[in-house]
C-alpha cells in the first residue's frame, strides 16, 4: 500500500500538469476569441461561435477520441499529452470565452462610449475599461470553468494516459485493494481541487471588498 | 358601547440594539377607520405591520377582541385569516387568474365552499369596477387595476380588521384615485380599517380617528377633523405645515 | 472501400443507434428520478433544519469535488461487494446518475425557491397560509419556472456525461463504434475518422437542440 504513494505522485503531477497546462491555455484563448467577437465582423464572429457550439455540445471524450485515433489517419499524428491537452484546451477555451463575453457584455454601454469619446481603440478600450470592470463579473464563471477542466482530465485515462484513474484502476487490477485505492482517489481529486475552490472563493471575496 | 378589535400594551420593538417603537399603547375599535401619520421613518409601516404578526415585537402585549394573543407562528396563521393586510406593492400572484388570486385564500385556508366564495368575489369585483377582468392575468393589469384586486383579495377573507400599508405610494399618480375610492367605500360600510398613507386630504376624508407618529413613538391621537384644524402638539404642527405648499 | 461504406456494411448503422437508443434510455431513466428527487432535496434546503441543509450542502460538494468518472468507478468496484451480489453495469450508472442529477438539481431548486420575491411570501401569509401551501402555491411554483433553463442545461450535460459509461463496460455508443472500428481497421484505414466523426454529430444533434431550447426559454422568460 505504501508503495504506491510514488505511483499516485507522479500521477498527481501528471493530472495537475496536463490540467493546469489546459486550464492555462483555455483562459488565454478563450480572452482572445471573446475579445475576437466582441469588436470583430460579424462574419467571424459566427465562426466562432459555431466553434464554441460545437466544442460545447459534445463531450470531452469523443473530442479526445477523435484527436487521438482519428487525426493520425489524416497523417496528424499526435502524442498522448499532446492531444490531452488540445482536446482539453478546444473544450475549455469555449466555455471560457462564454464566461468572458458574458462579463465583457455586462460593462454598461455608458462606459465604453466615455472611452470612445476620449478617442480609445479597441486595444485601450480593450486595456483601460472592458479588462479591469468585466474580469471581476467573470471570476466566478472562470473559476467554475477551471475546476470542471480539471475535473475533466480524469477522461484522459480513455486513452492511456497514467493520470490518477488509470493508475488506481491498475492498482486495483494488481492488488484487489479496492477500498484502499478507491479512497486514494477521492483523496488525491481533493488534494487539487478543494484548494482551487479556496483560492477561487477568496478571490470573490477580495472582489467585493475592492469593488466599485 | 363599541368593541375593541384590537388592542397594544406597551409595545415595544428592537431591531438589534436600535429601538425603532417606544412602548406604544393602541386601541382599535371596531368600525373605526383609524390613520396613521407621520415623517418617514417615524415606524408607521412598522407597527402595521407588528398588528397581524409580519414584524415580531420585542416586548409588550397584543390583544385581539379582548384575547391575549400568544404572538406564535403558528397562532398568527391563524390569526391572519382575520386581518387582513394590503401591500404597498400590488403583487398577486403572477401564475394565477385575478379571480383565482381572490379566491385562493378563502377556499383554501378557510375551507369555504367555492360557489359562495366566487359569488362573493364577482361582486366585490364588480363594485370595483373590474368584473370584466375576473379571467385576466395580472401582468394584463395596471398597478391600480392590481391593488384593488388585492383589496378585494383582502376582502373575501372576511376579516375583522383590515391593515393598509401606503397602498398608493407605488401608484401612478393617475391610478391613485380610483384606488382611495374603494378606500372610501370601505369605510362607509362600517369596515375596521387602519390605514398607513402620505396621503393627507385622503386620510381627512376617510379617516375617523388620527395617530400621529414619529421617532417610534405616538406623539399625538385624537378625532381627524381636530386633528387637521388644531394638532395638539408642536411636531404635528410643523409636520402639517410641511405638507402645505400654499405658503412657499 | 471507403469510410462512409463502413455504415452500410452488415448492420453497423443499426448497432450505433441501439447504442444512442442506451445513451438515450441511461439519461431518460435517471433524468426522470434524478430530477423529482433533487426537486425534494431542494425544498428540504430550503427549510429551517440546520443540519439537513448542512449535510445536503455536503451531499452536493461532493459532486463538485470528485470527477463523476471517479465516482463511477468508485460505485461499480465498491456496490457489487456491499450488496454481495452482481449489479449490471447499467444499473452501477443509473444509481451514480441519479445521485449526481439530484445533487444539482437540488441547488437549482434551492436557487429558485430562494429567488422567489419576499413579498409574495407575505401575499402568503396575510391569507394565513400554512408552510406546505406556501411551498405548494407560491414557492415552487414561482422557483421552479424561472430554472427550467438551468435543468435543461442539466440534461444536456447528462447526455454528455453519458460517453464516461464505457469506461465502466456499458456498451453504449462510443463503445460500439470502438468495435467496429477494431473490425476495419485494417479494410478502411480511416475508419475511426469516420466512425467517431458520426457519433461526434450525433452528440451534437442532440445537445444543440437542447441548448437552443433552453436559450429560446431563457430569453421568453425575459420578456415575462
Amino acid at each position: 500500500m505504501k508503495d504506491s504513494i510514488p505511483q499516485y505522485l507522479e500521477a498527481l503531477k501528471v493530472t495537475v500538469s496536463l490540467g493546469g497546462i489546459g486550464i492555462v491555455l483555455s483562459f488565454v484563448l478563450g480572452f482572445l476569441i471573446a475579445l475576437i467577437g466582441y469588436f470583430s465582423i460579424p462574419i467571424l464572429k459566427l465562426i466562432l461561435q459555431g466553434y464554441i457550439e460545437l466544442s460545447r455540445n459534445t463531450p470531452l471524450l469523443i473530442q479526445l477520441f477523435f484527436l487521438y485515433y482519428g487525426l493520425p489517419k489524416l497523417g496528424l499524428p499526435l502524442g498522448k499529452n499532446t492531444a490531452a491537452i488540445i482536446g482539453l484546451t478546444f473544450l475549455g477555451a469555449a466555455y471560457m470565452a462564454e464566461s468572458f463575453r458574458g462579463s465583457f457584455e455586462s460593462v454598461p454601454k455608458v462606459q465604453i462610449e466615455s472611452g470612445r469619446s476620449i478617442g480609445f481603440n479597441n486595444w485601450q478600450l480593450a486595456q483601460a475599461v472592458i479588462l479591469p470592470q468585466g474580469l471581476k463579473v467573470a471570476i466566478p464563471g472562470l473559476g467554475a470553468n477551471a475546476i470542471f477542466l480539471m475535473k475533466e482530465t480524469s477522461v484522459f485515462s480513455a486513452i492511456s494516459i497514467m493520470d490518477l484513474t488509470n493508475v488506481t484502476k491498475d492498482l486495483i487490477g494488481m492488488y484487489y485493494l479496492t477500498k484502499e485505492f478507491l479512497l486514494m482517489l477521492v483523496l488525491s481529486y481533493s488534494v487539487i481541487i478543494l484548494p482551487m475552490v479556496l483560492v477561487i472563493y477568496l478571490l470573490e471575496r477580495r472582489q467585493h471588498h475592492v469593488g466599485l | 358601547m363599541a368593541e375593541t378589535i384590537m388592542e397594544i400594551k406597551q409595545l415595544n420593538k428592537y431591531f438589534g440594539t436600535k429601538q425603532v417603537l417606544a412602548p406604544l399603547d393602541l386601541k382599535i375599535e371596531k368600525g373605526e377607520v383609524v390613520a396613521i401619520l407621520g415623517p418617514s421613518g417615524s415606524g408607521k409601516s412598522t407597527l402595521l405591520r407588528c398588528l397581524n404578526g409580519l414584524e415580531t415585537i420585542t416586548s409588550g402585549e397584543l390583544f385581539f377582541k379582548g384575547e391575549k394573543l400568544p404572538l406564535t407562528d403558528k397562532s398568527w396563521q391563524k390569526m391572519r385569516t382575520k386581518i387582513g393586510m394590503v401591500f404597498q406593492s400590488y403583487d398577486l400572484f403572477p401564475n394565477k387568474t385575478v379571480l383565482e388570486n381572490i379566491m385562493i385564500g378563502p377556499i383554501k385556508v378557510q375551507k369555504r365552499a367555492t360557489e359562495e366564495v366566487q359569488e362573493q368575489a364577482l361582486n366585490w369585483l364588480e363594485r370595483v369596477g373590474l368584473k370584466d377582468r375576473a379571467h385576466a392575468y395580472p401582468r394584463q393589469l395596471s398597478g391600480g387595476q392590481k391593488q384593488r384586486v388585492a383589496i378585494v383579495r383582502s376582502l373575501c377573507m372576511n376579516p375583522e380588521l383590515i391593515l393598509f400599508d401606503e397602498v398608493t405610494a407605488s401608484l401612478d399618480p393617475e391610478n391613485v384615485r380610483e384606488v382611495l375610492e374603494v378606500i372610501l367605500e370601505l369605510a362607509k360600510t362600517n369596515k375596521t380599517l387602519v390605514i398607513v398613507t402620505h396621503e393627507m386630504a385622503f386620510a381627512k376624508q376617510v379617516s375617523d380617528r388620527i395617530i400621529f407618529m414619529a421617532e417610534g413613538k405616538i406623539l399625538e391621537q385624537g378625532p381627524t377633523k381636530a386633528f387637521f384644524e388644531q394638532p395638539e402638539t408642536e411636531r404635528a404642527a410643523v409636520f402639517l405645515r410641511s405638507l402645505d405648499f400654499s405658503n412657499l | 472501400m471507403s469510410g462512409f461504406d463502413i455504415f452500410f456494411d452488415g448492420n453497423n448503422l443499426i448497432r450505433l443507434f441501439q447504442g444512442l437508443l442506451v445513451v438515450v434510455k441511461l439519461s431518460v431513466i435517471s433524468l426522470i428520478l434524478g430530477l423529482i428527487l433533487g426537486v425534494v432535496l431542494g425544498i428540504l434546503r430550503t427549510t429551517s433544519f440546520k443540519v439537513i441543509r448542512v449535510v445536503l450542502k455536503i451531499y452536493l460538494e461532493i459532486f463538485r469535488v470528485v470527477p463523476l468518472l471517479v465516482l463511477l468507478f468508485v460505485f461499480y468496484y465498491i456496490v457489487p461487494e456491499l450488496l454481495n451480489s452482481e449489479v449490471s453495469n447499467q444499473v452501477v450508472s443509473i444509481s451514480v446518475f441519479i445521485l449526481w442529477i439530484s445533487a444539482e438539481m437540488s441547488d437549482l431548486v434551492r436557487s429558485g425557491i430562494e429567488n422567489v420575491p419576499v413579498q409574495q411570501i407575505e401575499i402568503g401569509k396575510s391569507l394565513g397560509f400554512n408552510s406546505w401551501q406556501q411551498y405548494y402555491y407560491i414557492l415552487l411554483p414561482q422557483g421552479v419556472i424561472p430554472v427550467i433553463p438551468g435543468v435543461i442545461n442539466l440534461v444536456t450535460r447528462v447526455i454528455k456525461t453519458t460517453s464516461l459509461l464505457m469506461m465502466i463496460g456499458v456498451t453504449e455508443m462510443i463503445r460500439v463504434g470502438t468495435q467496429i472500428i477494431e473490425n476495419y481497421t485494417v479494410k478502411v484505414p480511416t475508419a475511426s475518422l469516420w466512425v467517431y466523426g458520426l457519433i461526434f454529430f450525433l452528440y451534437f444533434a442532440l445537445c444543440y437542440h437542447l441548448s437552443k431550447l433552453a436559450a429560446y426559454v431563457e430569453r421568453r422568460q425575459v420578456n415575462g
